[in-house]
């Protein structure tokens, strides 16, 4: 489903070039849960991006589900954004005095999808991560890992072939950080592919597969086998 | 995403800062505003400055005259002595002349006026009766200047109201009573209707006399200051100017037109030149309203580009999410838009109220055009895709992921 191979991305900071990727190639099936673990100035955020189609490589390819996405025009990216990627941040990027229905209803807004079948199935989503009584509540009248579970439903609304999650807990007390991983887990059970950010350790072990970054390289990839059991 | 979403949606984000979006429409309210007032002002006192030269008479050509050209040299206008009171009786009674219907001879002149203690120094016109046709007079009380006092050069004279008050004082009934100009005493006959004072001249400030009296009596002269022609109609003014014309140059035994010791202008005239200033006037008046517009555009661009760098977060979530450049640029170009257009709609109404203040208290004519209007409305929307195109522009290039990251 995602083939990266010989993927470089140099910035250029005066006359002095660093490579935040160096050259990395890989590839995830489809239904894979992986954790992206590394330091930060790893690039392992710039990866995110590319593989998110935020931001495109120097060097080198991204196929996702066929498609070369390497090169492709902003418009032409902001599509693959809307169709085939479901974005979870760090720091829930909802939208500002907006109720959670219609951020959830958002990207389908941009699909071109007609309003009523929009708040039908964005109320679908939120009721699937358990907020169905806080469809007209703004985000400021929600706590953090609500917050995150709308970011969730938004990130779904759109059935995309990945879900990239840019540490998806950091903001988040440990309590609903495991309400947030359950939620994972059970997408990814359902068949959703997942790629996951993440500089903890506990949280990485929630994936199925860790690849691991350091200056730009894998240093390693590795699948576990050793799950932690969900309450 | 439909345009009537898109509409709602900026509609709400513009009303979150009640007070910035208010106050940036405010460049635009005083901007449309002062343009409307400022058009309408300057239409006003137009209108007004004509229809004060249109109660001066109504088809009418004056005939001065000028002083005849030797060689080079040519004296001052109007001084001259060329037309007499001959040459009036010719225009009304010439087999040649065909568009005439009325012929006034006058001759104006100043002078001090004394009615028992007290005096004036006002303006003398001496006239025939037909001047009141002429030039419009309307009497408020006794009876105006016949052909006959001018005939027999009765010392009698019909005086304007600013008269009345100056020499007998206020609310006096001054008919029978008796005025005394340059040595002679003449009786009272009649008081012209108030003209009301502004324009040219106080037209009610003026005294009228025989023809034959002013020029014998009082002044000793021969000649006429001025014949007024009052054309048949408004479409033979310029046959009867031509008329006229070629009869006073055979009487002054003149072959080149050129050499005219007279000239001949129109009402017409009067109204072009008049026209031609005020209109330099308005434009005038349009281009410094036309600036505060201009400003109030660029307080609308800067409220924008503010605006996009606080949304800057939102707009990368927003490109991140899936939105294409144009829908960016177009949620950013409708809240511009709507700006402007609510601050042009309110700018009309404070521009029409504006113009109505003025004209009540420089008693100048409501005018209200309709191009002003459609002019500021054009123009409001204008400035807001003009302004609002940068700023939006501006918002839907930006980087996603730097937008993301933007704090």
């Amino acid at each position: 489903m995602i083939q990266v191979s010989h993927l470089s991305k140099i910035y250029h900071t005066g006359d002095v070039e660093t490579a935040a990727l160096d050259d990395v190639s890989f590839a995830i099936k489809k239904n894979e849960y992986v954790a992206i673990m590394g330091p930060s100035g790893s690039g392992k955020s710039t990866l995110m991006h590319i593989l998110g189609a935020l931001d495109t490589p120097t060097s080198g390819d991204y196929i996702l589900d066929g498609e070369n996405v390497g090169h492709l025009s902003d418009d032409a990216l902001a599509d693959i954004r809307n169709r085939k990627i479901g974005f979870v941040f760090q720091a829930y990027n909802l939208l500002p005095r907006t109720t959670a229905i219609k951020n959830v209803a958002l990207p389908m807004s941009y699909a071109g999808v007609p309003k009523e079948d929009r708040l039908k199935k964005a109320k679908d989503y939120l009721e699937m991560v358990g907020l169905g009584e806080r469809l007209q509540h703004t985000s400021n009248q929600l706590s953090g890992g609500q917050q995150q579970r709308v970011a969730i439903a938004r990130a779904l609304v759109m059935n995309p072939a990945i879900i990239l999650a840019d540490e998806p807990t950091g903001n988040i007390a440990s309590a609903q950080a495991e309400e947030i991983m359950s939620i994972f887990q059970k997408l990814n059970e359902e068949g959703h592919t997942i790629i996951m950010i993440t500089h903890e350790p506990d949280i990485a072990e929630h994936a199925k597969r860790i690849i691991y970054i350091k200056d730009g390289k894998i240093i390693k990839d590795s699948s576990t086998h050793k799950r932690r059991k969900i309450k | 995403m439909e345009y009537s979403e898109t509409f709602l949606e900026a509609l709400a984000t513009l009303t979150i800062n009640k007070l910035r979006t208010g106050l940036a429409a405010l460049g635009i309210v005083i901007g449309i505003g002062s343009v409307i007032a400022l058009i309408s002002l300057g239409q006003a006192s137009q209108q007004s400055i004509q229809s004060q030269i249109q109660s001066l008479g109504a088809n009418l050509l004056t005939v001065i005259p000028g002083s005849q050209r030797n060689g080079t040299v040519r004296g001052a206008a109007s001084e001259g002595t060329s037309l007499t009171r001959a040459d009036a009786d010719a225009i009304a009674s010439s087999s040649q002349i065909t568009t005439v219907k009325t012929v006034s001879p006058e001759f104006n002149s100043r002078s001090q006026v004394t009615a028992g203690r007290n005096n004036a120094n006002t303006q003398i016109i001496g006239v025939k009766s037909s001047y009141a046709s002429v030039h419009n007079i309307s009497l408020a009380s006794g009876s105006f200047i016949t052909d006959r006092d001018d005939t027999a050069m009765t010392k009698v004279a019909v005086i304007g109201p600013t008269v009345v008050t100056n020499l007998f004082g206020e609310g006096v009934d001054p008919i029978g009573q008796t005025i005394r100009i340059a040595g002679q005493t003449l009786r009272v006959i009649g008081v012209t209707a108030a003209k009301g004072g502004s324009g040219f001249q106080n037209q009610d400030d003026i005294i009228f006399v025989p023809l034959s009296t002013a020029q014998k009596q009082l002044f000793g002269e021969n000649n006429v200051s001025s014949i007024a022609v009052e054309a048949k109609s408004a479409e033979v003014m310029t046959d009867a100017q031509n008329q006229v014309g070629y009869l006073l140059l055979a009487r002054h035994k003149l072959t080149d037109p050129e050499k005219a010791d007279f000239s001949i202008f129109s009402q017409q005239d009067i109204l072009n030149t008049v026209n031609q200033t005020t209109g330099t006037f308005t434009t005038l008046l349009a281009g410094v309203a036309a600036i505060s517009l201009l400003v109030g555009g660029i307080g609308i661009m800067n409220i924008m580009l503010v605006t996009v760098t606080e949304r800057t977060r939102e707009i990368g979530l927003r490109k991140a999410l899936g939105a294409k450049k144009h829908i960016i640029i177009t949620q950013f170009l409708i809240e511009s838009i709507i700006l402007t257009f609510v601050g042009g709609l309110i700018g009309i109404v404070v521009g029409i109220i504006v113009s109505y203040v003025i004209s009540l208290f420089a008693s100048l004519p409501f005018v209200i055009s309709p191009m002003a209007i459609i002019l500021a409305f054009v123009v409001s929307a204008g400035i807001g895709i003009l302004f609002g195109w940068y700023p939006a522009r501006k918002a839907a290039s930006l980087q996603p992921i730097e937008a993301l990251r933007y704090e």
